[in-house]
């Protein structure tokens, strides 16, 4: 489990806490996807609808737009309509939702927006959620999840995820620099309980730095799209004034709106600039000194989290504040297949095998295998990739800790073999 | 094995390993234009398809019917050749999109996927030719290697050979059922029925889609679609038919006993594949509408690589085989097509007697004269 880097007392709102409501919807997405009934899953998928058998036969009178769908799959075995009507417009398409990027605008330097015209699947977001994206990079499809950087209520339908390049990753560069307009990209619902609550509280503190200045752009704008701006203070730091996303816009806002005030930190900046280096929280009391009667939404790297969660837990008032957390899996083991663990893995549902060493996620053992994996974050939060262990024990690679029970649900993404293993996909 | 007996066992591992070298070249390299393709040729394809079907909904007029015919008889080829062999193959399967990929894929064919994939996939890919091991030898019904023993029942061969062209898709989905050996004891029946049940279902789908849905659709045309369609789909069959039977059991193409492959190196495993396996010279067209497996050679050493990369492979294997002094059978469609029959025919018979162990050590020549 998680709670080893998440004691109980602190509020973390990050994006595996709602595993358990959002895990359904994954899944029937998942399985809606095959063809056929000798799927991934246990459950029974209709040989060419996609539709759970069973559930149908449960359901007293399906819509008429499912029993279209139905009636036209007799038409189209052993694929689905969507497979024709794909050709007409690829968002089309009710085995998994769809979004075509209609513009890419350069932020920063290294960041870039996305507008997506998501396809008529999509059922909103709350400002602050998230959305898996899916992208084929050199042909390969690469699933990450970005913050929704557009208010809920932009007029035009349009979604936006503002994406910062990882030195050396394998999307976003690929995102900031080769994608172009017209560009059809895989989506999931939005997710993530980093959001506003309803009614908002009377008075907020936003806490970021770099990236983690795009969940609460969503906010914001939403904020200023409904007019009702409550006290608000944004503390945000960024290297240097020019590397702020949205500088602009948080300028302006701020301007606009004088019960949000906006304190920039740069913190590459010349010396003799008071506000130079890392924000610490001492220096957190002097920006905003009422800052513990404030609800706080954080978000940016690990070590200012960290900090902020030991000061907000020091207060004894853990539960003010939220925390979206973006950071990828750093492995508490690494081995290469010592005494660490590693061993043969077993894929059951497709009879594939691999040898995996103690210090390689299990998504990227069955991935290199050829299984299909389900994924997401790869971080280990959002709990797309959860599959079930047959046997065998795994190694939670952010905390060293060795498990495995039949039939457990493992995260594919941070678990690494410890021995052999078979896991049922 | 005379062919190869110029060969160390050194040799064979090199020559495994400058084809490994090859595979890995094709693995790290494949990519955007690979996806690109794959998915034009699937977009091709179903375009192929509905339109054939409008153009079907006119059918009385004899034209229409012609032309609705040849886009459906297409599309069918297409969908089973160079898409549904290849994805089941798991050639796509590295682009991760679950929509073109092993696991997911149904084809239009009254087998399931499922079955197929352990018949085709494991039996045959891994024990090409092997007589007692790959059922695909003569699929169990006919006599393609003089090693078989003849039975009175082979002098019909080669009249429920030419059912089996047009019923292809029918034979293969109850063949994949293993009925002889359940008969005989080796598969239990239970498994056995489940698996028809399977076909049954799968097949009532097609059934309905084809001699039903899409004729009533058609209203005063009923009967030109029903024809339609069923031209379309006996005329996929013949070709598929005719493309395997030229891919194993023209002459030049090996068998191999159960003894020969024990203790097989990976290379004793490719100089197999090599032997077993005959290609189809011909143009672009032809090599897709085979679904690439007029490069049989190259698809049986690689069966995972995207069938778009085989007929730039062709020409270093045919080098690689040169070297090793390995035969490369090939030839044009029509002379392999022919090779086929006169061994089916000729099978049919007793005999012959000459050959000792089948060897065919009386093979023309290496590598085929004819001209690409």
């Amino acid at each position: 489990m998680l709670g080893t880097e998440a004691p109980r007392d602190i509020l973390i709102v990050d994006r595996k806490a709602e595993y358990p409501a959002e895990t359904d919807v994954d899944k029937v997405m998942w399985v809606a996807m095959p063809r056929k009934t000798v799927s991934m899953t246990s459950l029974s998928v209709d040989v060419s609808t996609g539709i759970d058998a069973e559930n149908a036969e449960r359901i007293p009178s399906p819509s008429i737009g499912r029993r279209l769908f139905a009636l036209a799959s007799w038409l189209t075995t052993p694929l689905l309509p969507d497979d024709y009507l794909e050709l007409v417009d690829p968002l089309w398409s009710s085995r998994g939702l769809r979004g075509r990027v209609e513009a890419v605008r350069p932020e920063t330097g290294d960041a870039v927006t996305l507008v997506i015209r998501p396809g008529p699947g999509w059922n909103g977001h709350q400002a602050g959620q998230y959305v898996p994206v899916g992208v084929d990079v050199d042909g390969v499809r690469h699933w990450r999840t970005y913050s929704l950087t557009s208010a809920p209520e932009h007029p035009d339908g349009c979604i936006t995820v503002t994406v910062k390049v990882v030195p050396g990753g394998g999307v976003s560069p690929y995102l900031a620099h080769r994608i172009r307009a017209g560009t059809v990209l895989r989506l999931g619902p939005a997710q993530g309980r980093f959001v506003l609550p309803r009614p908002l509280v009377s008075r907020l503190l936003f806490l970021t730095a770099g990236s983690g200045i795009t969940p609460v752009m969503g906010m914001l704008r939403s904020l200023a799209a409904r007019g009702e701006m409550p006290d608000a203070v944004l503390v945000h730091c960024a290297p240097t004034a020019d590397d702020v996303i949205f500088g602009a816009e948080l300028r302006g806002l701020a301007v606009r709106f004088p019960s949000l005030r906006l304190y920039e930190r740069h913190t590459r900046v010349d010396a003799g600039d008071p506000h130079r280096g890392r924000l610490t929280m001492a220096q957190l009391s002097i920006i905003c000194p009422d800052h513990a009667e404030r609800e706080v939404w954080a978000c940016g790297p690990r070590a200012m989290l960290d900090d902020a969660e030991a000061h907000w837990r020091h207060a004894g008032i853990a539960g003010r504040l939220h925390v979206e957390r973006f950071h990828p899996v750093r492995p508490a083991v690494v081995s290469g297949g010592g005494a660490g663990g590693g061993g043969r893995v077993r894929f059951v549902g497709s009879g594939r095998e691999a040898d995996a060493d103690g210090g390689t996620p299990l998504l990227t053992v069955g991935e290199a295998a050829g299984v299909l994996m389900p994924s997401g974050c790869r971080m280990g939060i959002c709990h797309s990739c959860v599959t079930p262990l047959v046997s065998g024990r795994v190694r939670d690679l952010r905390t060293g800790r060795e498990h495995g029970d039949e039939g457990e649900l493992i995260q594919t993404c941070v678990s690494a073999a410890a021995g052999d293993v078979e896991i049922d996909l | 094995m005379t062919v190869t007996d110029h060969l160390t066992e050194a040799d064979i591992e090199e020559f495994g390993h400058e084809l490994d070298r090859i595979r890995d070249e094709v693995i790290a390299n494949r990519g955007e234009s690979d996806a690109r393709y794959i998915r034009r040729v699937i977009a091709v394809q179903r375009g192929l398809e509905v339109g054939g079907r409008t153009v079907l909904f006119v059918a009385f007029l004899p034209p229409a019917w012609l032309a609705g015919t040849a886009m459906l008889a297409t599309a069918k080829i297409l969908e089973n050749m160079e898409i549904g062999h290849n994805v089941l193959h798991g050639q796509w399967d590295w682009m991760r999109d679950p929509e073109i990929h092993s696991t997911t894929w149904e084809w239009d064919s009254a087998s399931p996927a499922e079955q197929w994939k352990h018949s085709h996939n494991y039996i045959h890919h891994t024990y090409t030719n092997v007589l007692g091991k790959d059922r695909d030898i003569g699929y169990s019904a006919m006599r393609v290697s003089p090693r078989q023993p003849w039975h009175p029942v082979y002098l019909a061969q080669p009249f429920y050979n030419l059912a089996l062209a047009a019923f292809f898709e029918w034979g293969i989905a109850i063949y994949d059922a293993e009925l002889e050996r359940a008969w005989r004891g080796e598969k239990s029946w239970n498994e056995t029925l489940r698996q028809l049940r399977g076909v049954v279902r799968k097949a009532r789908r097609q059934v309905v889609k084809d001699y039903v849905a899409f004729p009533l659709l058609a209203g005063p045309a009923f009967l030109p679609v029903l024809l339609a369609n069923l031209t379309a789909n006996a005329a996929r069959n013949i070709w598929a038919h005719t493309i395997i039977f030229c891919g194993h059991f023209p002459d030049g193409a090996e068998f191999f006993t159960a003894e020969q492959i024990e203790g097989e190196t990976r290379g004793g495993w490719y100089v197999r594949q090599v032997l077993g396996s005959a290609n189809i010279d011909g143009s672009p067209f032809l090599h897709i509408m085979s679904g690439n497996l007029s490069h049989q050679i190259e698809h049986h050493l690689f069966p995972d690589l995207p069938s778009n990369r085989y007929p730039e492979l062709a020409p270093r294997v045919r080098d690689l085989c040169q070297r090793y002094g390995l035969p490369y059978t090939t030839g044009s469609l029509i002379r392999q097509t022919a090779r086929v029959w006169k061994r089916i025919v000729e099978l049919a018979l007793p005999g012959p007697k000459s050959q000792p162990a089948g060897v065919a050590s009386a093979r023309p020549e290496p590598v085929s004269a004819a001209a690409v």
